[in-house]
């Protein structure tokens, strides 16, 4: 690990507009340090700035950034009325990194690109200007959609699939004030500057997440992955959907393991809606959302698993 | 470094001060600067368990954790769960089962089988019960599999680490009684 200065924050205030590297949780940032692909000069310590309480906020909740991903879990408000949230959050990583993760940490934790992850190779996400290894390299985990000639990395988490298809917000605190980025628009493909995650401007500071009220209905979580437990998603989906006199009265469905943001499609959620469920109809769906699908060779495989994984879901939301 | 941060830990209900470069681990210092070599250095990258430790009554993985993040911490490894001459209830299971083969990952499996048990009395959900809304009334062993999922043992011991932990369960819900 390099060297670096460490310092304590006392409030948000003293986090917001700094240019050390926050941290909280650590759990992603310290394991990229010790493989020195994360080379901070400075860290600012926020565990003791507050955002650690999960309130009421009219109809809906809002999470403290620096809850941790266990008490999210737990939360009995969160497990009654946006059960999707606890699923994907139990779905991810063991019981002792979720102790510690945060909820403002896990929006930023990085891919899991082997190539990112080695110094030795080439990565423009990394390095940028080095080029990309992963394409035409081992890419079985990489993005089938959204991707650029610059990079295929696929955002790794599970709790941001949820709260894109929760149609949670992301709030945060800049110099010149307060923001509000919808997590559907928090990340952002690779294009040509992969080395940018998501949308967070330097010194920029997340200090919590909103979920409106709860749009009810059947909550489902499905991560297909290489092992039963503690392992990241070749592919997944949420979908948050209600049922009305045998059609489908309301769906929102996000996607993780398949691009570098949790993937949304509108369009999807459209098709649906209004709609009587049927294989005919889910397998539409389903070209729709892969229409600019495309493998980069050992990862082919995500894109007949993603139409059947979604089938799925769609079957066990609906009871088709 | 110019800067040397300082922190206070409580380790076992000993206090201990922490000063030094920010780059030690919780880990490393447990283990380099205090001695307690009961804690294990497995992958050193939060995949492992074999470090785990509770820290203020929740496991986590001190490999993935600065020392310098922990003032004012309560900290219990495994040292501070049992000794030699009087085991824990979890300690007393493993050996009765053999939940180990090499013993390397053990105190972390034990570590973290004691908070799991706290977990599961808090009510905590898991991916296991496929309805968060709901707690398991009865503790499976596919439960006990997930919730211990972050910790690995190479011999392969599962089998017995699950019977060690069941019959710990048993042992102390008999003793609530």
């Amino acid at each position: 690990m390099k060297a670096f200065d460490y310092s304590r924050a006392e409030a948000t205030a003293d986090a917001v507009g700094q240019s050390a590297r926050l941290i909280a949780g650590g759990t992603n940032l310290l394991d990229l340090m010790k493989l020195e692909v994360e080379t901070p000069e400075a860290l600012l310590d926020i565990t003791r700035i507050g955002l650690n309480a999960i309130d009421a906020e009219g109809e809906g909740l809002r999470i403290g950034a620096l809850v941790s991903n266990s008490d999210a879990a737990a939360d009995p408000r969160i497990r009654r009325d946006w059960p999707l949230l606890s699923r994907a959050i139990l779905a991810g990583a063991s019981p002792q990194l979720r102790n510690k993760a945060t909820m403002g940490g896990n929006l930023c934790q990085r891919t899991r690109c082997g190539y990112f992850m080695d110094n030795r190779s080439a990565c423009n996400k990394r390095e940028p200007g080095s080029g990309c290894a992963a394409i035409g390299g081992v890419n079985r985990n990489h993005a089938i959609l959204g991707a650029s000639s610059d990079c295929i990395a696929t955002y790794p988490g599970d709790m941001a699939v949820a709260l894109s298809a929760l149609q949670a917000v992301v709030h945060t605190e800049r110099p010149e004030g307060a923001r509000e980025i919808p997590m559907r628009h928090f990340h952002r493909l690779p294009g040509d500057t992969p080395q940018q995650d998501n949308h967070l401007e330097s010194g920029e500071v997340i200090t919590a997440i909103s979920l409106p009220a709860p749009l009810g209905g059947r909550q489902i979580y499905r991560k297909v992955r290489d092992r039963a437990s503690y392992a990241f998603a070749l592919v997944s989906v949420a979908a948050a959907l209600r049922m009305e006199e045998g059609r489908i009265a309301s769906v929102h469905l996000a996607f993780g393991g398949v691009a570098h943001t949790p993937w949304t499609n509108d369009h999807v959620d459209e098709l649906l809606t209004g709609e009587r469920p049927s294989p005919a109809l889910f397998d539409k769906a389903a070209d729709l959302l892969l229409e600019d699908a495309q493998g980069q060779g050992h990862n082919d495989f995500k894109i007949p698993l993603l139409r059947r994984a979604l089938a799925a879901v769609l079957a066990e939301a609906t009871g088709e | 470094m110019a800067h040397r941060p300082a922190a206070r830990l409580t380790i076992n209900g000993q206090s201990q001060d922490f000063q030094g470069d920010p780059r030690r681990t919780l880990l490393d210092f447990l283990r380099l600067d205090l001695g307690l070599t009961g804690t294990k250095k497995g992958c050193d990258h939060g995949q492992c368990g074999a470090c785990t430790v509770i820290v203020n009554g929740r496991r986590i993985n001190s490999c993935l954790s600065l020392a310098a993040m922990h003032d004012g911490d309560e900290i219990t490894t495994i040292e501070g769960l049992g000794t030699p001459e009087a085991l824990s209830t979890l300690q007393k299971a493993f050996v009765a089962h053999d939940g180990f083969q090499c013993g390397y990952c053990t105190p972390g499996q034990i570590c973290s089988a004691a908070a799991m048990i706290d977990e599961i009395r808090a009510g905590w959900p898991s991916a296991v019960g496929d309805d968060p809304t709901e707690m398991p009334t009865t503790v499976t062993d596919d439960e006990i599999r997930e919730r211990m999922s972050g910790n690995l043992c190479r011999c392969g011991a599962y089998d017995n680490i699950v019977s060690a932990i069941r019959e710990a369960m048993a042992a102390e819900e008999e003793v609530a009684q």
